[in-house]
């Protein structure tokens, strides 16, 4: 994930001339249900790119909550591992996820040199 | 220096993999070549799976394999045994297959054969419940393994994985009658994480649930060459 993050702001870089900028923050939106921790994407990131034109930048991170829709009442609820992720409401099972599967750069702050 | 400028770009950040992804399926579709993704933890029974599978299967469809391995090419060596086109993909220290890697296994099968003349193409990820779950390699479907030994709270526990695939294989049940282990949790489990997964109880020992995914397979391939 580390590597496509860098990937990513390789590819954004070469349309801002990489050698004019510097990136002071990447706002990344990841949703609660992915396989990223956002502590290890962090500390994955800033060893990968030690030494590198994005090693002055910091990451942020906005948690997007893990959210579903009941298919029998449509409320939508916060699905949690403990009840088998099924809606409090009426104890249906995970149909419909609304939010949590962001993995996002949602902006990053640059300065021109 | 300038005033900071903040750049809005709302960009998927797994974007050049989909990307991938989606020039790989055209690539299949243009082929007429179903691709499955197996998946699974180390052990659940893949290669075996596949070994028992394509006994059968490339008797009436033909078959090929793309086989991920972080280290070796043990897997793909018991699979050329069987004399369809097997192509070893090692991923040196990744844990999962993505789309870049799927596209060069498929540029060295083409080297082997027209995959024109294929029905189906099986690529086994690496054996690992999380991070094969969000990489997709441009299959048409995702089946995940999982075996009994694992314990009933793996879909709890490894939900994108289980949310993500369109069957899932419960393997090695001829061990049940051996196992403190409760099949009917499992699925339980299972209908909560993905209520829409087809779910089929298989053992490679005794073969039962064997007729179920080969039926599953045949299905597929039918309805997708439109045969």
């Amino acid at each position: 994930m580390t590597k496509c993050l860098i990937l990513s702001m390789e590819e954004w870089a070469e349309k801002k001339n990489k050698e004019k900028i510097v990136v002071e923050k990447i706002n990344l939106k990841i949703g609660e249900f992915t396989c990223v921790e956002p502590i290890s994407l962090i500390n994955t990131f800033n060893a990968a790119v030690l030494g590198s034109w994005l090693d002055s930048s910091q990451i942020t991170i906005e948690t997007i909550p893990f959210e579903g829709k009941c298919s029998k009442c449509n409320r939508l609820y916060f699905p949690k591992k403990e009840n088998g992720y099924k809606s409090p409401c009426c104890n249906f099972n995970l149909e419909e996820i609304i939010s949590g599967r962001e993995l996002k750069i949602a902006s990053i702050d640059f300065k021109e040199k | 220096m300038h005033l900071p400028i903040s750049d809005k770009i709302e960009l998927n950040i797994l974007h050049q993999n989909s990307h991938q992804a989606e020039k790989n399926k055209i690539k299949f579709n243009n082929y007429n070549l179903l691709c499955l993704n197996i998946m699974s933890s180390p052990g659940a029974g893949k290669t075996r799976l596949l070994e028992i599978t394509l006994e059968d299967l490339s008797k009436k469809f033909h078959s090929a394999v793309l086989e991920g391995d972080m280290t070796t090419n043990l897997d793909a060596a018991r699979l050329e045994k069987l004399n369809i086109p097997v192509v070893p993909i090692t991923t040196g220290r990744a844990c999962h297959l993505d789309a870049n890697m799927v596209s060069g296994g498929l540029k060295l099968l083409e080297k082997k054969i027209n995959p024109d003349s294929l029905d189906i193409l099986l690529v086994e990820n690496v054996g690992n419940l999380v991070c094969p779950a969000e990489f997709e390699i441009g299959e048409h479907f995702k089946v995940a393994l999982l075996s009994i030994t694992e314990g009933e709270d793996k879909p709890l526990k490894y939900p994108i994985m289980f949310r993500e695939a369109d069957l899932i294989l419960i393997t090695k049940v001829d061990l049940l009658p051996h196992l403190n282990f409760d099949i009917n949790e499992l699925k339980s489990n299972i209908a909560s994480t993905n209520p829409k997964a087809d779910v089929i109880e298989i053992s490679s020992i005794t073969k039962s649930g064997f007729d179920l995914w080969q039926d599953w397979i045949s299905k597929k391939i039918v309805k997708f060459k439109n045969i």
